[in-house]
């Protein structure tokens, strides 16, 4: 919509436009300020912390936080390192299999490509629920306590290939077929010429991934007790809970069972918040550009 | 002439395989994995109607029939358990779709780019961390002894509730946490289905003399009902299905607040982890998928009478 320079904005107008910065403000807000406090209070002194609570600006900082989440780096530098390392491995066959399966079923030479997306999307609408599964990687495949059972079980996703098939879809054919007259074969057509064409969904599906891996304390939960192997969220959720479960017994009255045991502290918690969630963050402005063009959701048919 | 019509057949399959063999290759890895991690898990299900045991294994252990099922009906919970499942989800559809509408629509008559761009990104923040660390981002805020809210209410005299001490309030707050983390996300995606809005139907309105509102709800909203139904469709398909990863981490086993806030994915994982009786968290996880697919199933044919353009499938 172009404005037409010079003309009054009615009222009604005035009030739409005034509400929406409203609202989006509002929200906007509420979703980063939990943000913010979390840096700032992670910067700040216990002392601070207990006698003002969270604040936008501690009246004392302090690194102290920082110190303690690293007094003890052998095992937060292992949690780190499994993190990454399923974090690259899994995010790098997961775009693979969606992206070739996705091109696979957007070929309309592809005589049973609209059996073989059902015999996928149907996996979607019905599964076997969480019992045989678990059952299936445990006892079946002995996954526990391996990388495999942190890489597998993300390693593709049904969503992911239909997004990826229906964005290839919309790459005009004869780029395909002028191909195919000069001797390329599938396999080149998709990595010498759809790959380079879709950064977009690339970075979409890329981002959906990483995400899912980076962020997964589920599969460690679930499968490695060897804290060897546990990723990094779950070195987080192992620790709040501790906390919690000695927070507890304070409170019941047991204080002098957590005796003698040093209680991390609430700003070590933001730190390792910090640390944890860490370069993640950064990949949102690297993928931003590319995010609205590689979402293409569209119906499964066909 | 019926031999000759086979050997045809068979003759026509074999071009047809050579011809598509190269795609066939493709898809092996795909085929596999999901035969593996999904089709072979629905033929496990039927440990459902079995007494699992370790040693005996799927094959070995003894068929009860309905007997898991009958279980977990008598216990009581099924019907709590499936109430609140339903209830949580369709709350996060409806008011997850108003919100996701409503901010794409927002976003889009925006005419202060920076603005956009800047809480657009704030919004979409919380997506980008698990569960595990929002529920430490949102105890800034609500923390009972030290959250930035708690102190505020304080400071004016009032008084917070514990909410971890408390089974009311979580209804809402589950609300909330969901919306606080997803609707940045749909905003996106009502957002790309607005931009390929076609701009002459906007120009078209101008010349009729339709303000703000008017174009918003005769123009950009009609066109974002099939992305709507899609985005409906999926979230349906998966209604007797809780996010598990929110419930976990924000109620995990509180007793106190289970009460309201007791959903099947948690009794099913509490069956599964306690390891005690397998049959019957297959049980309660089968029920959860069959209802699922009946849901979507029928939900779909529904739409396919309306408007058959609409249909997920």
């Amino acid at each position: 919509m172009i404005a037409v320079k010079g003309r009054r904005i009615p009222p009604n107008e005035v009030a739409f436009r005034s509400l929406g910065y409203i609202l989006l403000f509002i929200f906007g807000m509420l979703c980063v300020i939990p943000f913010y406090l979390i840096i700032v209070s992670s910067f700040a002194s216990e002392q601070a912390l207990i006698s003002h609570g969270f604040q936008l600006f501690p009246s004392e900082w302090s690194l102290d936080a920082y110190g303690f989440v690293f007094t003890n780096p052998a095992r937060i530098g292992r949690a780190y390192f499994n993190t990454v390392f399923v974090t690259i491995v899994g995010t790098t066959f997961s775009l693979m299999m969606s992206t070739l399966t996705g091109y696979v079923l957007s070929r309309p030479q592809f005589k049973w490509r609209n059996f073989f997306s059902f015999f996928f999307f149907f996996t979607t609408l019905f599964n076997g629920g969480l019992t045989p599964w678990y059952i299936l990687l445990t006892r079946g495949l002995h996954l526990k306590n391996t990388y495999f059972a942190l890489i597998l079980p993300l390693m593709f996703s049904v969503w992911n290939m239909i997004i990826a098939k229906n964005y290839m879809k919309g790459i005009p054919f004869e780029i395909s077929e002028s191909a195919k007259i000069d001797g390329a074969g599938e396999l080149r057509i998709y990595a010498r010429l759809y790959m380079p064409i879709a950064k977009p969904l690339l970075a979409t599906l890329g981002l959906f991934a990483a995400l899912a891996y980076w962020n997964d304390w589920y599969h460690s939960m679930l499968f490695n007790t060897d804290e060897n192997l546990q990723s990094l969220q779950y070195f987080l959720q192992d620790m709040l809970s501790t906390i919690q479960a000695l927070k507890d017994l304070v409170a019941q009255g047991n204080a002098e069972l957590v005796k003698g045991i040093s209680l991390p502290t609430t700003g070590m918690k933001m730190a390792m918040t910090v640390v944890v969630t860490g370069p993640i963050i950064f990949l949102y402005p690297l993928v931003q550009r590319y995010f609205v063009k590689g979402l293409t959701i569209g119906a499964v048919k066909g | 002439m019926i031999g000759n019509n086979r050997m045809l057949r068979k003759q026509s399959f074999a071009r047809d395989f050579k011809n598509n063999r190269v795609y066939l290759l493709l898809l092996i890895p795909a085929i596999v994995y999901v035969i593996i991690f999904n089709y072979i898990p629905m033929g496990g299900a039927v440990i459902a109607f079995k007494n699992y045991n370790y040693s005996a294994g799927i094959f070995g252990s003894a068929w009860v029939g309905l007997k898991n099922f009958r279980f977990l009906l008598i216990s009581n919970k099924l019907w709590t358990l499936t109430r609140n499942t339903l209830a949580y989800n369709f709350a996060f559809i409806v008011i997850g779709m108003f919100l996701e509408v409503m901010f794409a629509v927002i976003i889009n008559e925006m005419r202060s780019r920076w603005f956009k761009k800047t809480f657009q990104s704030f919004m979409f923040l919380p997506f980008f961390v698990s569960w595990v660390v929002a529920v430490s981002v949102i105890q800034t805020l609500l923390d009972y002894d030290n959250g930035l809210v708690t102190r505020i209410v304080e400071s004016f005299g009032g008084n917070m509730t514990n909410i971890y001490t408390t089974a009311a309030p979580w209804p809402f707050l589950l609300v909330f946490f969901r919306m606080w983390k997803g609707v940045g996300y749909g905003t996106i995606i009502y957002l790309s289905a607005v931009t390929s809005i076609d701009q002459e139907m906007y120009e078209a309105a101008d010349i009729d003399g339709a303000n703000s509102w008017q174009k918003v709800f005769k123009v950009t909203i009609p066109n974002l009902v099939p992305t709507m139904i899609i985005m409906f469709l999926l979230a349906v398909g998966q209604i007797f299905r809780g996010d598990f990863g929110m419930f976990f981490q924000l109620v995990g086993n509180n007793g106190v607040l289970l009460e309201t806030a007791d959903i099947l994915d948690l009794y099913v994982y509490r069956a599964l982890s306690s390891g005690t009786n397998l049959g019957m968290s297959a049980a309660a996880g089968l029920y959860q998928s069959v209802l699922c697919f009946a849901t979507i199933m029928t939900v779909n044919y529904i739409v396919k009478k309306i408007q058959p353009d609409y249909t997920l499938f």
